[in-house]
């Protein structure tokens, strides 16, 4: 059990929304960025003396360009239907933390300075100047949400609290108050090409090393190709599948899909990136500047398809965002988008989810899985919340639940799902998304996962279910770190590719087969 | 021609001007703010017919909200329900001969006033009840509910408590219809019944109460999922490619 400065929420008896209790996250405030963190991605250093005005400008800016955040800032009635859906509340009691309560930060503002009635009876409709106080207030609170859309399913009018959040960071960016970890990997990003920050070399060796790895535990020789001109199939992950535990159990395991299948791929050492976090922060032109990296990939290697790696935000911006920002997609009428699109295959998505790649593989019968290898385990699977309300897979609404989990029954004899009101549309996010995976923001980030927990720890004790399977790697980083915190062991966090990766039968050539006969036995796990 | 039949004449016409003129302006202004990226709440429809189905359930059947909160739906949809039918029943006092289903629904949308006072009953003790509803309540938010409660309250009490002259009631709105006043009954009920009414008009567009055309413009609900299949570019992005 990890050392806690705070108090771990306790299980609830019965799930019924948490009691009021202001003020109680207010405390919680993550690292400011610094100014040359700042300068790197275009915003102003340190907060600028005219912050008021410029403020109110980029709100105004905002409303003009984004028709989503001018009707939600008019539409909302407070009906209450929003208040007891975000994980954050449920898991904090703070108020402020209730989504439409969020979204009041900005709305009185909004009132304040756009609408007739707030200019005039300000006190009557709660508008409010934007006083330094509430400055700070945007800070902390924009940063205690994770754009998990929760919220905007349940929301009469379909008032999405994430598109609020962006734009409050954009604004808090714009006058110089940027958040130091989420502005900071989105530096490096443009500069290195991941987030983590990892060169070229470094990327090719851990790639011949996971190479090394899978030979000797398989005999199958199974390769992670970088930069190779002319594959079929470029491969954007997440940098985290690189080096993190357990996400490089998935790279090991869509390598191995790839190998099975014997599809031509590979990595890019210049996109070595799928996550985009320009989307965290609301900022159209930090996240196009980002997957413009994939665009250029693409081009240079003249790949003919874009599969992405396990991850919820990246796949909702892959999926959603690439066409309209990148031109990785179908039905481009414009010089930019044809340029790309004729050299892409039309018989596949572009982009495509590592799951349906997966999925159609095994549909036509050309991936064969030892299922009881996966015997040791009882999974079930979490759905991010990015996957889950921002995208699809497959040419189905729903997709995204569907595939994940039939690929995990074809590779798994035993799984049961979480309680129906905490999977699907309704899932509860991990706690970590949205620019929140950070230490400076550990108390929010085990607070928020209570939810998650609670139904997990249900099918755990009903079921003695002892993994959680994943396709997004802050799922991953967030829940390795809290599970403790609940009394669970790390371990029962992994990916859905693992699962793939341990089931997989590999063609092993006959000279090698005799060496490694051992190291396969080891290779169950 | 009295002063009252003067004065509630023009607010009428001038509580019209605001309504259509205020909602104009607002349908123009979401209309031509963009959407820049693909953001409807999946699992969403991939056609347009799949849409309007979509926002056909959102609009008649309140289905987000019935996922959400079996007691704000209830009571809400009884309010909102109610007072379609009383704002339909409401017709006869504007069509001559009168509309013969608006005839056979008067019945209903006589009751329904009682319903619509009971589904805004329970809305506002929500305000009251429930903390986390009380905590994001400002006063026009209660104003609101007050506002409809006396409209409904008065409107009922014309009708079954002490009753207005309401041919009277019914010459007066056909002649501002067609700019030839006709003099305005005077009892209290019906000049309170129709100040707020005016009100209620006047203070839509500037209002919680847009809403009304908002959901059809909220990107979640009314787009498409289709971004891998269509480029869908706003104006203001394309212009970072040139």
């Amino acid at each position: 059990m990890a050392a806690a400065k705070f108090e771990v929420p306790a299980f609830r008896e019965y799930p019924v929304p948490p009691v009021v209790k202001e003020g109680t996250m207010a405390h919680v405030k993550s690292f400011p960025a610094s100014a040359p963190i700042q300068e790197a991605i275009g915003f102003p250093g340190e907060l600028v003396e005219d912050w008021h005005d410029k403020a109110i400008a980029k709100m105004g800016d905002l409303l003009g360009k984004y028709r989503s955040l001018k009707v939600f800032m008019d539409a909302c009635v407070h009906c209450g239907a929003c208040t007891d859906k975000c994980h954050y509340f449920i898991g904090t009691n703070d108020p402020k933390n209730m989504p439409v309560a969020r979204q009041e930060l900005m709305r009185k503002v909004y009132r304040r300075h756009f609408t007739f009635a707030g200019k005039y009876f300000p006190s009557l409709v709660g508008a409010a100047d934007l006083t330094r106080e509430l400055l700070d207030e945007w800070y902390t609170y924009y940063y205690q949400c994770s754009e998990c859309r929760r919220c905007s399913v349940f929301c009469p009018y379909g008032i999405d609290t994430a598109e609020v959040t962006m734009a409050g960071r954009e604004i808090l960016d714009s006058v110089g108050y940027g958040q130091k970890y989420t502005n900071e990997i989105m530096g490096k990003l443009h500069r290195i090409g991941n987030n983590l920050g990892l060169p070229g070399p470094a990327l090719e060796d851990t790639l011949l090393g996971l190479e090394e790895d899978i030979l000797d535990d398989t005999g199958a020789p199974v390769k992670l190709p970088l930069d190779k001109q002319g594959a079929e199939v470029l491969l954007i992950t997440p940098s985290a599948d690189f080096f993190s535990e357990p996400h490089v159990e998935s790279l090991i395991g869509y390598a191995k899909v790839f190998h099975a299948a014997g599809v031509n791929w590979t990595l890019s050492s210049t996109a070595s990136e799928a996550g985009n976090f320009g989307m965290f922060i609301g900022s159209y032109a930090n996240m196009r500047r980002a997957a413009l990296r994939i665009r250029q990939a693409a081009l240079e290697l003249g790949v003919k398809r874009i599969v992405v790696g396990e991850c919820g935000h990246a796949w909702r911006v892959a999926y959603s965002f690439w066409n309209t920002l990148t031109g990785v997609g179908a039905g481009g009428a414009d010089p930019f988008s044809i340029e790309l699109q004729k050299q892409l295959d039309p018989r596949y998505p572009a982009p495509q989810h590592i799951c349906e790649f997966t999925y159609d593989l095994i549909q036509q019968g050309k991936l064969k899985f030892d299922k009881s290898a996966n015997d040791h385990r009882v999974v079930t699977f979490h759905d991010s919340c990015n996957v889950a309300r921002g995208s699809r897979m497959s040419d189905m609404p729903g997709g995204q639940f569907v595939i994940p989990r039939e690929i995990i029954k074809a590779v798994a004899n035993n799984f049961h799902d979480m309680a129906a009101d905490t999977i699907g549309e309704a899932t509860f996010c991990c706690g970590g998304g949205g620019g929140i995976l950070t230490d400076d923001l550990m108390e929010v980030r085990v607070k928020g996962a209570l939810p998650r927990m609670e139904a997990f720890n249900n099918v755990v004790q009903e079921h003695k279910v002892n993994f959680m399977a994943l396709i997004c790697a802050i799922c991953k980083a967030q829940f390795t770190k809290v599970v403790p915190y609940y009394g669970f062991d790390m371990s029962m966090i992994g990916g859905v590719h693992q699962l793939v990766s341990t089931a997989i039968v590999l063609e092993v050539p006959e000279e090698a087969d005799q060496e490694v006969a051992a190291g396969a036995e080891a290779a169950e796990d | 021609m009295s002063f009252l039949t003067v004065l509630y004449a023009c607010l009428f016409y001038a509580a019209t001007a605001i309504l259509v003129g205020g909602l104009a302006y607002k349908i123009r202004d979401y209309s031509r703010t963009p959407a820049p990226l693909k953001i409807p709440t999946t699992p969403a429809p991939t056609t347009t017919g799949g849409v309007v189905f979509r926002m056909a359930r959102e609009v008649a059947l309140f289905e987000s909200l019935f996922k959400s909160n079996k007691w704000i739906w209830v009571f809400g949809y009884m309010f909102h329900a109610a007072l379609a039918l009383v704002l339909m029943r409401h017709l006869r006092y504007f069509t001559e001969p009168v509309w013969s289903w608006v005839a056979w629904i008067q019945p209903f949308g006589t009751y329904a006033g009682f319903a619509m006072l009971a589904g805004l009953g329970g809305l506002w003790a929500r305000r009251f009840l429930v903390d986390r509803v009380r905590y994001i309540s400002t006063p026009s938010d209660h104003l609101m509910l007050l506002l409809l409660i006396m409209i409904g309250s008065s409107g009922l009490g014309m009708r079954f408590v002490s009753h207005t002259d309401i041919v009277g009631v019914k010459n007066f709105f056909l002649g501002l219809m067609t700019f030839s006043w006709q003099p305005l009954p005077t009892d209290p009920a019906l000049l309170v019944h129709l100040a707020l009414v005016a009100l209620l008009m006047v203070i839509f567009p500037i209002s919680k109460l847009l809403h009304v055309p908002g959901i059809f413009f909220s990107p979640t609900r009314n787009q498409k999922d289709d971004p891998r299949e269509r480029r869908h570019l706003a104006p203001w992005a394309a212009e970072l490619e040139k």
